[in-house]
């Protein structure tokens, strides 16, 4: 394991290389590294996938940089937000690449999908925000850092064949695959064109875009988050940054940690924490397990489901770590950062019984109420979406994962949250429906849509199983932070809703600025919508979650980048 | 006419709505507003809340503006910090010779309609505005250039017409009017029939397929405008900061996408970045090509933001009218029937004289403003 020098606010800090700056500042104990503009309530680590820009950083006199993002270099200056204007760019002719398909994402879906489409003799590209293949589920360490890569993996050898795979057609040609980078802008048409990005001003610059007669995309997901008391406290993570810190770095953010939420996706966090030494005091679930009981019909259709859910609950055993039913945190305690929580035990709606509430100390918690899917490139090809039993917003697809706009085919998460087996599946699925259409053949795949469809009614299973708590908001008191960042309180909500007549999700967020700051509401628009449907005695609604959901712009682009968008792009020599 | 105060039912609740409504509901009147989607939810909310009196060449619509200037300050004055009204001052500056000559000489005329009006050039340019590129050469400094969040005036002016009797039926789309012979006696909604004296039509961009349903014509279309939105930044831009050719762009008729940079920074620390003019229908698909426009502009007059990140981009309908004046007053060929509509890019600065006309009108006292060259009935019937 080597270790690298990098300075953080003038003082030298010793990393292991092949750490994000995110990881580094947490291994080092530095909690947090900025302090909102309003009310100087300081930030550090939250999402640690790139969803919820709290960690903003300035590397090596870049403002604006995700730390989760980056991965630490010798010699590297980290400061806070700062903004300077002279630091000199890479600057690089707008070049552009073309394919039969573009495949954004490469998580289980996307990597499938690449991968088959390949296969089939198709021409790809292949865009994804991560530094290596795997996306979330598949996260793995950089191998500078040393680390057994399959560390809690399940069904890691399916990975390594798909990234062999991935490889393999990468030299031949057949995939040109774009590490770190973001599609900010998809402009439909025909063919289509996707202006590229890279995550962190410190990544090569891809090509500025790339056109594409198809699209597959495979944005995945991230955990959905409900606000509660003190939740923006640094100490508090979203379970999949948790995951992800361990996984990804062999870094823990703490050394007391209580997860809490709802979902099996809780067993795996907690499993990890302990594993890497980390105390977990409590699992709380908002659920009960006898739910689930009722479902378990449907488990038996996926009985692998079945056999990893024991090896949690083993784990959990082995380690001693209370596993608690019906309880729920209601508040996160502390001044700088986590002290403690507040749990209470919950009836099934979730009200906090009386009596029940106690105090639990630790200095991490992590929170997860399901996922929810990136619907930022769906909504701009402009694809019909939906209401998902799990209140998510979700792409409507047919029996070849194709959407409601010729030649946009979406898989994985973003089609319904259902895991990484069931993403590959449909992943695989788009790309071979795809090929079929291209050569006017009729697709064989009856035994894959079998599988596909009893996924999908486990994974139904498993959200009727794990409601978001209906009375979640009685958790919350009137300064409740709902919007990190704009420091949206819940009163303002409130008042938007009763004295200023806003009536949906959209008019909230005008009135209140919830959902405007740097993460464009991933973070918060779900609760926003849920809160603003309480306040006003109303369902959730599809088109509440679409009305704040949409965006022309699915990543921040420099300005002088939105100036050449429009820029006629040369194609590479090298191409193809 | 009955004795009780006329029942007046405002078709939008948008600025323009929301103006009438609640002037409407302080003479006394009883008044119901209706509208198809949310509170703002048209034009209202996709604009950067302008109160401008720069980019006005004299003529009836600065005459609006002057007026609609007194209202902010004075009639509106008390609750102005509602909807943070905020007098920042616009700085309209140009690069070219050219530029900077024909800006000179609507100053001149500007002046002398009593607008406030400073000529700056080198050092006081910088004073204003100290980041502003080196290209910029000279300019103009309007201190009474002022804005308001444009949401929180929409709810905030239902919410003080509902203190004073009004009531706003949101989510009720107006389906068509109830006559009697050529007398419009109210309108039918999709929540059922509502009866009532006057019918004003402030349905912004919409307005033109309103007043179909009564038969008549008012050519109001839209007017496709974005708006860039970068990440907070600590870069400070105190003014709306303009090129002098967006005074020809506002007054312009061409149908093609105009843009003409309009860069002002807002307390959240976001920079707001406008303003495109494109007609092409009610199109919400984004245009890299605006998008671009609006780039280039912004970074010709501020360098600096070179690596500010634009974090949103959205896009609204301006309504627009052919002769670039909004239409006002009552419609004689629908008796009943008012209109306060096509007010472009300028409704959110105009709302406050407009509503305040509109209700004189109706409670049959004498305009402040004369609404002859706002007539409904100075376009052609069938164009």
């Amino acid at each position: 394991m080597s270790s690298v020098t990098i300075t953080f606010e003038g003082r030298s800090l010793q990393v292991r290389a092949g750490q994000t700056v995110a990881a580094a500042l947490a291994g080092a104990g530095v909690r947090s590294w900025r302090t909102t503009r309003h009310h100087g309530r300081p930030r550090g680590l939250f999402c640690g996938i790139g969803i919820c820009f709290d960690c903003l950083v300035t590397v090596d006199g870049r403002p604006s940089q995700r730390a989760c993002l980056v991965p630490v270099r010798d010699g590297m200056t980290v400061d806070g937000p700062e903004w300077d204007t002279t630091t000199d760019r890479t600057r690089s002719a707008p070049m552009t690449e073309t394919a039969q398909v573009a495949v954004v994402g490469a998580g289980p879906a996307g990597l499938a999908a690449a991968v088959h489409a390949a296969d089939g003799g198709l021409s790809v590209v292949l865009v994804d925000a991560g530094a290596r293949p795997g996306g979330q589920y598949w996260r793995h360490p950089d191998p500078a850092l040393g680390a057994d890569e399959r560390a809690g993996h399940h069904a890691w050898p399916r990975f390594t064949r798909l990234r062999d795979a991935l490889d393999d057609h990468v030299r031949a040609g057949r995939i040109r695959y774009m590490s770190r980078s973001e599609v900010a802008v998809l402009e439909p048409g025909a063919p289509f064109r996707l202006h590229l990005t890279p995550v962190t001003d410190d990544a090569a610059m891809p090509p500025e875009t790339v056109t594409a007669t198809d699209l597959i995309l495979c944005p995945g997901g991230y955990d959905r988050q409900l606000p509660v008391p003190g939740w923006d406290l640094p100490g508090v993570m979203t379970a999949g940054g948790v995951q992800a810190l361990v996984k990804g770095t062999s870094t823990v953010p703490g050394r007391q940690a209580v997860i809490a939420g709802t979902g099996p996706f809780l067993l795996p966090v907690a499993a990890g924490l302990a594993a890497a030494g980390v105390r977990v005091v409590a699992v709380c679930e908002a659920n009960s397990p006898w739910r689930w009981a009722r479902q378990a019909h449907r488990a038996a259709l996926a009985p692998d489901k079945g056999v990893e859910a024991l090896e949690y609950a083993a784990a959990l055993a082995r380690h001693r770590i209370p596993y608690r039913t019906r309880t729920v945190v209601t508040a996160v305690l502390g001044d700088q950062h986590v002290e403690g929580a507040i749990l209470g035990r919950v009836d099934p709606a979730g009200n906090v019984l009386p009596g029940t509430s106690r105090e639990i100390q630790a200095d991490l918690i992590a929170f997860g109420w399901g996922f929810t899917p990136s619907l930022e490139l769906p909504l701009a090809a402009g694809v019909r979406t939906r209401l998902d039993i799990d209140g998510s917003l979700v792409v409507e697809v047919d029996p070849g994962q194709r959407t409601s706009v010729p030649r946009v085919r979406v898989a994985g998460e973003a089609t319904g949250v259902g895991g990484a087996v069931l993403a590959r599946l449909e992943g695989e699925l788009a790309a071979r429906s795809l090929v079929a259409d291209l050569n006017r053949k009729p697709l064989r795949a009856t035994a894959l849509r079998v599988r596909i469809r009893r996924l999908r009614a486990f994974a139904r299973a498993l959200h009727e199983a794990h409601p978001v708590p209906a009375a979640w908001s009685r958790w919350l008191t009137a300064d409740t932070l709902i919007c990190r960042c704009e420091e949206v309180p819940v009163t303002a909500v409130r008042y938007a809703v009763d004295d200023l007549d806003a009536t949906d999700a959209r008019t909230v967020r005008s009135l209140t600025r919830v959902g405007m700051g740097w993460c464009q509401g991933r973070t918060c628009a779900n609760a926003c919508a849920r809160l603003t449907a309480d306040f006003t005695h109303t369902a959730l609604t599809a088109e509440a979650l679409q009305s704040t959901a949409r965006c022309n712009l699915a990543a921040p682009l420099d300005l002088r980048r939105v100036a050449r968008l429009d820029a006629q792009a040369t194609t590479p020599e090298t191409a193809p | 006419m009955s004795v009780r105060s006329p029942d007046v039912v405002v078709i939008g609740a948008g600025a323009i709505g929301a103006a009438c409504a609640y002037f409407a509901a302080l003479a006394g009147c009883r008044v119901t507003v209706v509208d198809r989607g949310a509170i703002a939810s048209g034009t209202s909310s996709a604009g950067e809340g302008n109160l401008l009196t720069s980019d006005k060449s004299p003529g009836p619509e600065l005459e609006l503006a002057l007026y609609s200037q007194r209202v902010w300050t004075d009639a509106l004055a008390e609750h102005g910090g509602l909807w943070e009204f905020e007098a920042k001052g616009g700085l309209v500056v140009a690069s070219s010779g050219g530029g900077a000559a024909g800006l000179r000489s609507l100053v001149a005329q500007q002046r002398a309609l009593g607008i406030a009006v400073e000529d700056v050039d080198g050092e006081r340019l910088r004073d204003l505005e100290p980041q502003l590129g080196p290209t910029i050469t000279g300019g103009a400094y309007y201190p009474q250039d002022a804005q308001v969040q444009p949401m929180l005036l929409v709810a905030h002016l239902l919410r003080l017409a509902r203190e004073r009797g009004a009531r706003v039926l949101t989510g009720t789309e107006v389906i068509g009017f109830l006559r009697e012979r050529e007398r419009v006696v109210g309108v039918r909604t999709s929540a059922g029939d509502l009866p009532a004296h006057d019918v004003v039509n402030a349905a912004g961009a919409w307005a033109g397929d309103v007043a179909r349903l009564a038969g008549v014509h008012v050519p109001v279309l839209p007017r496709r405008g974005f708006v860039l939105v970068t990440e907070p930044l600590p870069v400070t831009i105190r003014h709306k900061v303009y090129a002098a050719e967006y005074v020809g762009d506002v007054a312009s008729s061409d149908a093609a996408l105009q843009c003409s940079p309009v860069v002002e920074g807002t307390p959240a620390g976001t920079v707001l970045i406008g303003a495109t003019r494109e007609r092409i229908g009610f199109d919400r698909t984004f245009s890299v090509r605006a998008a671009a426009h609006l780039a280039r502009g912004a970074l010709a007059l501020f360098p600096v933001l070179e690596h500010a990140k634009v974090m949103r981009c959205y896009l609204g309908f301006r309504p627009y009218c052919p002769d670039h004046l909004p239409i006002i007053g009552p419609d004689p060929r629908a008796p009943g029937l008012w209109h306060a509509c096509g007010h472009e890019g300028a409704g959110i600065g105009l709302s406050a004289g407009t509503g305040a006309v509109v209700a004189q009108a109706l409670a049959g006292v004498p305009t402040t403003l004369d609404l002859t060259p706002f007539a409904p009935e100075r376009f052609p019937e069938h164009p």
